[in-house]
């Protein structure tokens, strides 16, 4: 019904390729960008700050990582490592005196020379193998930031994130610190959507497919493999530097552990591989979901006078985590975004849903 | 010298008792192909079980290994019948995706129902060290070392069994295996319980060296190195690899550790993977894979 497709007629190339193609899409898009714009009047404070802001830093660190997984199709257990790296070199180049702008770019890119280090066995092995060799990379590098005190500030230390400021205005309040957010992850997330569409994504699908296929049309499968884990490690790399500087505003080592590498490899596979809208629906699940459920299981276990030992309280976020992962990968192995998709699907014909090819 | 001598000899057997963990990943990767992040986990539930039917249900210390390790045997079966089963065909990511899920459930749901502080393995073995000249040895490891080359060995001995020799041969070919009628489904169910009542095994053994707690699961990468650099196919692999990563780690960080103010132990095992992925992805005795197109 909203999403008719009737009348809807190309007749250029640009038109047909474009981001949305149905107008009622486009007016979604539009009333989203306006509310997430407006957010801060419309959610409290603590909303804001505590669930909004590190949605969208994760959304675009997933999207990176979804680039990479999705659509070249390369495994990676060590995207928590790559952020690491993209946060404390943007933490340090802050401290150094240059600005936010300068010091995120930076860390993005010094990251994605570390980052292309996890792509080299990629350039050898894939699949079970190249999974390995990135979640030991990610031990290997976790190792480096908490022994080199010119890195970490030494063992257990906690690096304070200097003040940032945009173009000689200091971000101070919850709202520009939102809207920063905001503003870097629709970047990365047009970013994305726009490499889809060009002669790169291409290649890198069709080196998901098979790379030896791959290899046999003309594409350069090295140069690929490599370009996609730069890339990739560098939209990590400042995701990574963001979160530090507009979330967690102290870094530590603990943050980017192996946990945090596993729960964005979860948030990828739980939105769905290679899908942008997936990337949101996908960091909001693993983000939101276990403090909710776990809340409600609180408040059921209250309210029916259940008495559950503050040991077991305490692990029962890690065990709906773990649940919801496993769950997902057996029920619904596609993710989020085809949950999406069959609505959209059931919409754009409905109540005619007898013509569907 | 002595000092290496004692790092090589408590690091040779710790590395035995990594082996036995590794062979668990390599029963379950042997028949389905299946590399099995959780096996951590599988251990420290496995502890865990022991130390519950030892210390809260009171059986002796045999009668609560067994029981622990049957039930671990029936985790296995069961994770293997109702997750693995459903994901055959799926991408390698989402299968381990799926056995980290289950690791985090389980470093969830045990502690959390079991208690999450460090609990003391009942075992009777004196923490009196052995010396051995001027080398002093943990009694625990020598334990722990002898073990694991019994259990690896009984492993060797079960291939040669009517039910050892089908799962060789599913290994080899799942569809030939069915032509000549070898219940596929279950030899590999049958794996997973194998590798279940190992980690229940194993478990015992850590518990001893560093307690019963949630830490137990972090074995994975110590297990993972020695599976890898052992090929993930051959059992006989994991023997000597757990060997090489065992001393090398402790002498490495016997030596080092002063200079960078500890921790290498845990590096040292991640450098092992990343390297024979490098150079040499199918390990010392893997198989190695010949992909046509």
């Amino acid at each position: 019904m909203f999403y008719r497709e009737c009348g809807v007629r190309h007749t250029t190339y640009a038109a047909d390729r474009a981001l949305a193609v149905i107008p009622f899409e486009r007016a979604l898009l539009v009333l989203l960008i306006v509310l997430a714009a407006a957010a801060p009047w419309i959610v409290t404070d603590l909303f804001l700050v505590s669930y909004l802001t590190p949605w969208l830093i994760w959304t675009a660190a997933v999207l990176g990582l979804n680039l990479l997984m999705g659509w070249a199709g390369q495994i990676h257990l060590g995207y928590g490592a790559v952020m690491a790296v993209g946060a404390y070199t943007a933490v340090h180049v802050a401290r150094a005196g240059a600005p936010f702008v300068v010091a995120v770019a930076a860390g993005g890119l010094v990251a994605a020379v570390i980052g292309s280090l996890f792509g080299l066995p990629a350039l050898r092995v894939r699949g079970l193998y190249l999974a390995m060799s990135t979640l030991a990379l990610q031990v290997i590098v976790d190792w480096i930031l908490v022994q080199v005190p010119a890195i970490s500030g030494g063992a257990q230390a906690t690096l304070l994130v200097p003040r940032p400021h945009i173009f000689g205005i200091p971000l101070v309040t919850d709202q520009a610190r939102y809207w920063t957010a905001a503003v870097f992850t629709l970047l990365v997330a047009l970013f994305v959507a726009n490499v889809r569409r060009t002669d790169v994504g291409r290649a890198l699908i069709a080196l998901r497919e098979k790379d030896y296929a791959a290899a046999v049309i003309g594409i350069n499968v090295f140069y690929y493999k490599a370009l996609a884990f730069f890339v990739s490690s560098f939209i990590g790399g400042m995701s990574g530097a963001a979160l530090a500087f507009l979330y967690y505003r102290a870094v530590t080592p603990e943050q980017f552990g192996l946990n945090v590498s596993i729960m964005a490899v979860a948030m990828v596979i739980v939105g769905g591989l290679g899908s942008i809208i997936g990337s949101f629906f996908g960091a909001g699940f693993i983000l939101l979901a276990p403090i909710w459920i776990e809340h409600g299981l609180r408040e059921l276990a209250a309210a029916l006078s259940v008495h559950i030992s503050p040991s077991t309280l305490a692990h029962l976020p890690l065990v709906i985590y773990g649940g919801l992962i496993t769950g997902f990968l057996l029920l619904e192995p596609l993710g989020l975004a085809k949950l999406y998709d069959n609505v959209r699907n059931y919409l754009r014909v409905w109540p005619f849903g007898y013509t569907k090819k | 010298m002595t000092f290496l001598a004692e790092l090589a000899i408590n690091g040779a057997l710790v590395g035995l008792m990594y082996a036995l963990v590794a062979s668990g990943i390599v029963l379950v990767y042997k028949s389905s192909g299946v590399v099995n992040l959780a096996q951590g986990g599988f251990v420290m539930a496995g502890a865990y079980l022991v130390w519950a039917y030892i210390a809260r249900l009171g059986l002796g210390l045999i009668p609560g290994i067994l029981a622990a390790a049957a039930s671990m045997g029936a985790l296995g079966w069961l994770t293997e019948r109702l997750a693995l089963r459903r994901m055959i065909g799926q991408p390698v990511i989402m299968i381990l995706m799926l056995t980290f899920g289950l690791e985090v459930v389980l470093r969830g749901a045990v502690p959390g129902a079991l208690g999450a502080d460090t609990k003391p393995m009942p075992i009777p073995i004196s923490q009196a060290p052995v010396w051995l000249g001027d080398i002093l040895i943990n009694r625990t490891y020598i334990l722990g070392g002898a073990v694991a080359v019994v259990m690896v060995a009984l492993l060797a001995v079960f291939f040669r069994t009517r039910a050892g020799i089908a799962m060789r041969a599913v290994s080899d070919d799942h569809l030939a295996a069915w032509a000549v009628g070898i219940p596929v489904e279950r030899t590999v169910a049958l794996s997973w319980a194998v590798s279940g009542a190992v980690a229940a095994v194993t478990g015992v053994l850590w518990g001893a060296v560093q307690g019963v707690d949630w830490s137990l699961s972090l074995l994975l990468i110590k297990a993972l190195s020695v599976a890898v650099l052992g090929g993930l196919d051959s059992l006989s692999g994991v023997v000597l690899a757990g060997l090489i990563v065992g001393v090398f780690e402790s002498v490495i960080s016997g030596y080092v550790d002063p200079f960078v103010g500890g921790g290498t132990r845990e590096v040292v095992a991640a450098v092992v993977i990343f390297l024979t992925v490098l150079i040499r992805p199918y390990g010392l005795f893997g198989r190695e894979v010949i992909e046509r197109v």
